[in-house]
């Protein structure tokens, strides 16, 4: 058993964490004061490699796996963890159009994806809920070869900028009633579809979240991704992997720096003559958000791993769960770590815990990760 | 033998010297051990010196204005095999092919014992290649040494032309015309190929390792050559065949005591002025 990185995953570590320190570090402040998206990174994060890390050369990805994925999750949001919601949510679209889509629909889609040049979203989320996918209101009906589609999105990351949105529409019952799911893909332009309201969040400025609005959109069926009536399956698939790891990393990567940030400054404050790392209860915080970043480190990576070999369950929700918790309890702790220095804006422990907290409920509250992973136990032991 | 014969003018063969360093950012942590007067480097991760990537930038510019597809770009390290992985990181960058010399015989080497059996790796890959480089690139002055000899002595052991502390560099069939920046003046240079040229940070800004230039380095020849493998006098090389002795190494004491100026802005101001005035500047 061996719990490194590989070499090279160890010197791509190290590729994206050069280009989060001179591409992201010096702005990101600058992001969340101004509440800016900053989307002339994007093509940049696409020569890195990190918009189509995942995806099979052939289509112009890096034709690496989800471990390396999180890698270059955890390296942007070390320092952004807005611009990797943006990053996350195009992975999640990405991923749905990688794993089901068409042959003539990776074509088409992919490179620009994988470039930059695209960004794709995902659309699940309604005013009425979230994770109750079976509840969702927006409609799509088939007539000849073209869907019509009508509804409304809310809480959708990459609403105001996505190329490409995969929605999750209800189209149709089956024999007993229940609803039937499909996923279609929709171009930004297509007449009747547009971003609605903007929301003003807490945290994780840096990436647009807000209302999609279909009116009378009309698409042709060949932009149905995976079969229809499937598309349950399919977003609940890729919320439940692609998704969820993508919040454990992004959660880590605001552990790290609840971390790095309160060895820092416990190092170089001088309290009762001494640096504040020379007190035994500074110490204690230091440890514990240690402890937490390592534990949700060993439990992302594995499920990562796990899912690169084809065999994952309910890890992903484990690792979301602890994850999102450990990272608002880490910033937390670095805010008393600092004292007054960490509740003023001028330092960014403050942003650390508004970002952890916006964390917790995408892709499922805590709640929801553990009915997961208590259903697996249940069934497992 | 050493064939004469260059690559042709029309694209361009570029050797780069790299040297792994101790992580510069990390400079803080390292100590010295005033017994031996040696370096305690462990623990420190070890990194490209930063005016080594400036100099494969420069010379993956120059390759890429020739015809990427013509041109080549090698490099070449003498570094304990650990450092491997600094090369592969060079191949990631974009080199076509790397060499690494690792062996007891070089440890403990100065700049001469440095730029000789460098000099002599340079001659064995031009003797199987059967070309000259048109240029040898490599940093002026590296973070951790940083006598800026290695370059300049590496081009004498070969007898070539050399320029050190470049700041522009271009190349136009076959005259190297290069600014050197000097304390108040810049100079510029003109010479004719094969040069040995010695760049400085100000030269470019080194492009990122990409994930894609990672997968593109698992190809790519990384050659490990020990010193049964080089025509070398190992008498000339490392400790043994370093003439210079470093004087007592020791760690300065480092006091800064604080001192406030003044109670109002322009009580203060007057204050730094004085301090100012008084160191003449």
């Amino acid at each position: 058993m061996d719990f490194n990185f590989t070499e090279e995953q160890v010197m791509l570590r190290e590729a994206f964490a050069q280009f989060a320190k001179e591409e992201i570090a010096p702005y990101a402040a600058k992001w969340d004061e101004e509440d800016y998206v900053p989307m002339e990174i994007v093509p940049k994060l696409g020569e890195m490699g990190i918009m189509g890390v995942f995806v099979p050369e052939q289509y112009g990805g890096v034709g690496l796996g989800h471990v390396e994925r999180c890698i270059a999750l955890e390296e942007v949001a070390r320092y952004s963890a807005g611009l990797a919601m943006m990053v996350f949510t195009h992975h999640l679209g990405l991923a749905a159009i990688l794993d089901y889509g068409t042959e003539e629909q990776k074509q088409k889609w992919l490179p620009g994806m994988c470039d930059g040049s695209c960004v794709c979203g995902l659309a699940v989320t309604e005013p009425g809920g979230g994770s109750d996918v079976a509840g969702l209101k927006t409609v799509a009906e088939l007539e000849g070869d073209t869907w019509t589609i009508n509804g409304r999105k809310c809480f959708i990351t990459n609403s105001h900028c996505a190329g490409v949105t995969v929605v999750t529409c209800r189209t149709g019952e089956d024999e007993k009633g229940r609803p039937l799911m499909s996923t279609i893909a929709i171009e930004a332009g297509t007449e009747g579809f547009k971003p609605g309201r903007e929301e003003n969040k807490m945290g994780l400025k840096g990436s647009y979240t807000g209302e999609l609005i279909m009116d009378n959109v009309k698409v042709p069926v060949s932009n149905t991704v995976g079969e229809p009536g499937k598309g349950m399956a399919i977003t609940m698939k890729e919320l439940g992997e692609v998704g969820r790891a993508s919040m454990a990393a992004i959660e880590l990567g605001i552990l790290r720096a609840c971390l790095e940030d309160a060895v820092a400054f416990a190092k170089e404050r001088v309290l009762y003559g001494k640096p504040l790392s020379k007190l035994q209860a500074i110490q204690f915080n230091i440890a514990e958000i240690r402890c937490d970043y390592e534990a949700s480190r060993l439990m992302l990576y594995n499920a990562a791993a796990m899912k690169d070999a084809g065999k994952v369950g309910a890890e992903f929700s484990m690792a979301k769960y602890f994850t999102s918790e450990a990272a608002v309890r880490s910033a937390r702790r670095l805010i008393e770590i600092m004292g007054g220095y960490g509740f003023v804006n001028e330092y960014p422990a403050g942003r650390y815990l508004r970002d952890a907290i916006g964390c917790v409920p995408s892709c499922g509250t805590s709640e929801i990760q553990k009915m997961i992973v208590a259903g697996e136990t249940l069934k497992k032991f | 033998m050493h064939s004469p014969r260059r690559s042709h003018h029309l694209f361009m063969n570029i050797l780069v010297l790299v040297k792994p360093v101790p992580d510069p950012e990390r400079e803080k942590d390292i100590k010295v051990d005033v017994a031996s007067g040696r370096l305690i480097r462990e623990g420190i991760p070890m990194v490209i010196d930063p005016e080594s990537r400036n100099a494969l930038e420069a010379a993956l510019q120059l390759a890429e204005k020739s015809g990427r597809e013509q041109s080549a770009v090698a490099v070449l390290a003498m570094a304990p095999e650990q450092a491997r992985d600094k090369l592969t990181e060079a191949l990631a960058m974009g080199a076509d092919e790397a060499y690494m010399l690792s062996d007891r015989a070089f440890g403990g080497a100065d700049t001469f014992a440095t730029s000789y059996t460098l000099a002599q790796a340079v001659r064995k890959i031009e003797d199987e290649k059967g070309f000259v480089f048109d240029l040898v690139l490599a940093g002026t002055s590296s973070s951790d040494g940083g006598t800026s000899h290695v370059a300049v002595q590496t081009a004498e052991w070969l007898g070539r032309t050399h320029i050190s502390n470049v700041c522009s560099l271009d190349v136009n069939d076959g005259v190297v015309r290069a600014v050197k920046r000097s304390e108040e003046v810049m100079l510029s240079f003109e010479g004719e190929e094969p040069a040995v040229i010695g760049v400085t940070r100000d030269i470019n800004r080194p492009r990122f390792v990409t994930a894609m230039g990672i997968i593109k380095a698992r190809k790519r020849p990384l050659t490990l050559w020990s010193a049964d493998d080089l025509e070398i006098d190992t008498m000339r090389t490392g400790l043994v065949g370093s003439p210079t002795r470093p004087g007592r190494m020791f760690e300065p004491e480092q006091k800064r005591a604080g001192e406030t100026i003044g109670d109002t802005p322009e009580e203060a101001a007057a204050g730094i002025l004085r301090i100012i005035r008084k160191a003449g500047l």
